[in-house]
């Protein structure tokens, strides 16, 4: 009965916790969104609008209204979901984000099990190997991959395999040639393009994402590797790993079935955090790779100053972000059983 | 410079020492690992290149020579030469010069308004502790390239305004720091002791608190800037950062792009100025983390 309370009141706290950073992010995109130098009026209507027609504007848009009622109508809008057109596609920037976003997820969660699926061994190598070689290694690995300038990377990454080697497809989701092929389901091309059987397009999906998502992917795995190492080092300084060689375990099986077994929980809420932080590499690679995603949109926004649709982008980001960190932390409560 | 001053000849007479012997064990420290050192090294390359730029670059960095485009490196242009003639390796070496400005100007900023936030935050807890934490958790809660692709949308692309996003959404961490910080010095002895003599809050916090937490804070401050550096070249090679025909490294990667098939030069050493010096910030922020481990500095 306590312990239920005591539950309750955790998820009250956090639920509270949540809906007060909503707030401020709210906030945020609106000051910045007000900040801006460009006149929004001016934007609608054209430079050479009479002065009625401006006024009008100026008061359909709500900016003869003090602050707070603005703030107020902002809210509205973003309770109902009325996020306005794009000024460049002319479309409902909402549907405009619907429409890019799947791309930008397969290419993250591509990214991702790349990204864990190297880092977490990388980082258990390294706290095995502790101040040996490997451990050296593990460390230079992932310092040059968090230092590293995705866009920069992805260039050189496009001459060589792209350009040189001929490994790998260019720029783009697919090949131009298959472009408009496939039935649209789900607009995750690896998924509408298994679902209608064409193994060509899929084939040729693969082959362009497969150079973008492992470099994103290993810019995520500097991160997990040091996670990853640190928590073993934990793990591996601890008695129970020493009873468990004492009676006869192997080092494999100790390294493995022990110590790793503990950290999963951990593991698994840092993947979480580190797919978050893909959003931010995508923004910059799928301008290099042409990748008619999340990130393009904001940034094609950005460069005509459409503050609208870019502050949209950025709430949702921010919406992702947060999700994201309760995600983790719901993981943490469910797979831990010291948190029951 | 000859004339110093004699007052604050005393005063360092008693703090110097002290803070020259901790530098000097640091220092130590960082050379005998090599990946520090390398880390030191091409940091200090970084500032003469900088302080030095005009006697370094062999060609001026901003005259464009419209017959000698897209040269490939040679003896008379090191690097080669972009599209508008000019010398890649001259604008490289001046382009030092605003990846310094950048990384100084930011840690100006950030510093103050982190060890304001987080010192304040910790010393009076309570309401004021959650409010300006929550504000920090706020900022937090964006990826920091996004948070300030969005300001500088707002304020208008520029490399200025570029410093300002960064700053904007780099205090943070550092505010967390501070907290974390003060948090531990706040019921210390002399600190109770500043309060029984009748100081008011803002001189504990300025004169008792600040001291104390600035160590952590500059480490921190240093870690954080290849961050810096990465955010700024992605600003810069998005279009938002500096503009043109500033030899900023992210847009000169930028503007090489259109050319990179068959000029692989332009793109090729920008970039890798920018890996070099991140990853030196990088390498000499493990080595210093190492360097400072609490775990072996527990003489403070």
């Amino acid at each position: 009965m306590i312990e239920r309370k005591r539950y309750a009141s955790a998820f009250g706290n956090q639920a509270i916790s949540i809906l007060i950073t909503l707030f401020g992010l709210l906030v945020l995109t609106f000051v910045i969104g007000r900040v801006m130098p460009v006149d929004p009026v001016r934007a609608i209507v054209g430079e050479d609008a009479t002065r009625e027609v401006y006024e009008n504007v100026y008061r359909q848009l709500g900016l003869d209204r003090p602050i707070w009622q603005q703030f107020f109508f902002y809210l509205r809008d973003v309770v109902t979901l009325n996020f306005g057109n794009s000024i460049r596609t002319g479309q409902p920037v909402l549907n405009d984000i619907g429409r890019v976003l799947p791309a930008t997820i397969e290419l993250a969660t591509f990214a991702i099990i790349i990204g864990a699926g190297l880092g977490a061994p990388m980082g258990v190598v390294a706290a095995v190997n502790k101040d040996r070689w490997p451990d050296h290694l593990v460390r230079i690995l992932s310092l040059m991959g968090h230092s590293m300038p995705i866009f920069w990377t992805g260039m050189i990454a496009l001459l060589v395999f792209y350009a040189g080697l001929g490994w790998v497809g260019g720029s783009g989701r697919m090949s131009q040639f298959y472009i408009g092929m496939v039935p649209e389901r789900t607009n995750f091309l690896l998924i509408d393009s298994a679902l209608a059987g064409q193994w060509d397009v899929f084939r040729s999906a693969l082959n362009h994402i497969i150079l973008p998502a492992s470099l994103l992917g290993y810019s995520s795995a500097a991160y997990i590797t040091r996670m990853t190492r640190s928590f073993m080092l934990d793990q591996l300084n601890q008695e129970y790993i020493t009873t468990a060689r004492v009676k006869g375990l192997s080092r494999r099986q100790t390294i493995w079935r022990h110590a790793f077994s503990n950290i999963r929980v951990q593991l698994v809420t840092i993947v979480a955090l580190a797919y978050g932080s893909l959003l931010e590499g995508a923004v910059l690679i799928e301008t290099v790779f042409a990748w008619p995603g999340f990130g393009q949109y904001l940034t094609a926004n950005l460069l005509i100053g459409d503050m609208n649709a870019v502050m949209t982008c950025v709430l949702i980001v921010g919406l992702i972000f947060i999700s994201l960190n309760l995600l983790s932390d719901i993981l943490y409560r469910v797979f831990d059983p010291r948190t029951r | 410079m000859t004339q110093a001053p004699e007052p604050s000849l005393t005063t360092n007479r008693t703090r110097l020492p002290q803070g020259l012997v901790m530098l000097g064990n640091i220092l130590s420290v960082l050379a005998r690992t090599p990946t520090s050192l390398f880390g030191l090294v091409v940091i200090a390359l970084l500032v003469v290149m900088a302080a030095f730029a005009p006697l370094i670059a062999t060609h001026d960095p901003y005259i464009q020579n419209l017959a000698n485009t897209l040269q490939p490196p040679s003896m008379a242009h090191l690097f080669g030469t972009d599209e508008l003639g000019r010398d890649i390796f001259s604008r490289l070496v001046h382009g030092a010069r605003i990846t310094l400005t950048i990384i100084a100007l930011v840690s100006i900023v950030v510093g103050p308004i982190g060890l304001l936030f987080g010192t304040v935050a910790g010393y009076f807890g309570g309401k004021i502790d959650t409010v300006l934490m929550r504000i920090t958790d706020i900022f937090l809660s964006f990826p920091s390239l996004i948070l300030s692709l969005a300001f500088v949308a707002a304020l208008g692309p520029s490399l200025n305004n570029a410093i300002i996003a960064i700053a904007l959404t780099s205090w943070p961490p550092i505010a967390r720091l501070a907290r974390a910080e003060t948090l531990t010095f706040r019921s210390a002895d002399y600190v109770s002791a500043a309060r029984l003599q009748g100081a008011s809050s803002a001189r504990i916090i300025w004169t008792s608190i600040v001291p104390m937490c600035l160590p952590s804070v500059i480490i921190r401050l240093t870690l954080n800037m290849a961050t810096v550096i990465l955010t700024a070249a992605g600003l810069g090679f998005l279009g938002l950062g500096a503009q043109p025909p500033l030899p900023e490294w992210g847009a000169m990667i930028a503007t090489g792009r259109r050319y990179m098939i068959d000029s692989w030069w332009l793109v090729t050493f920008p970039g890798l100025a920018i890996l070099a010096v991140s990853l030196a910030f990088n390498l000499l922020g493990d080595g210093l983390r190492d360097a400072l481990d609490p775990k072996q500095m527990n003489r403070r």
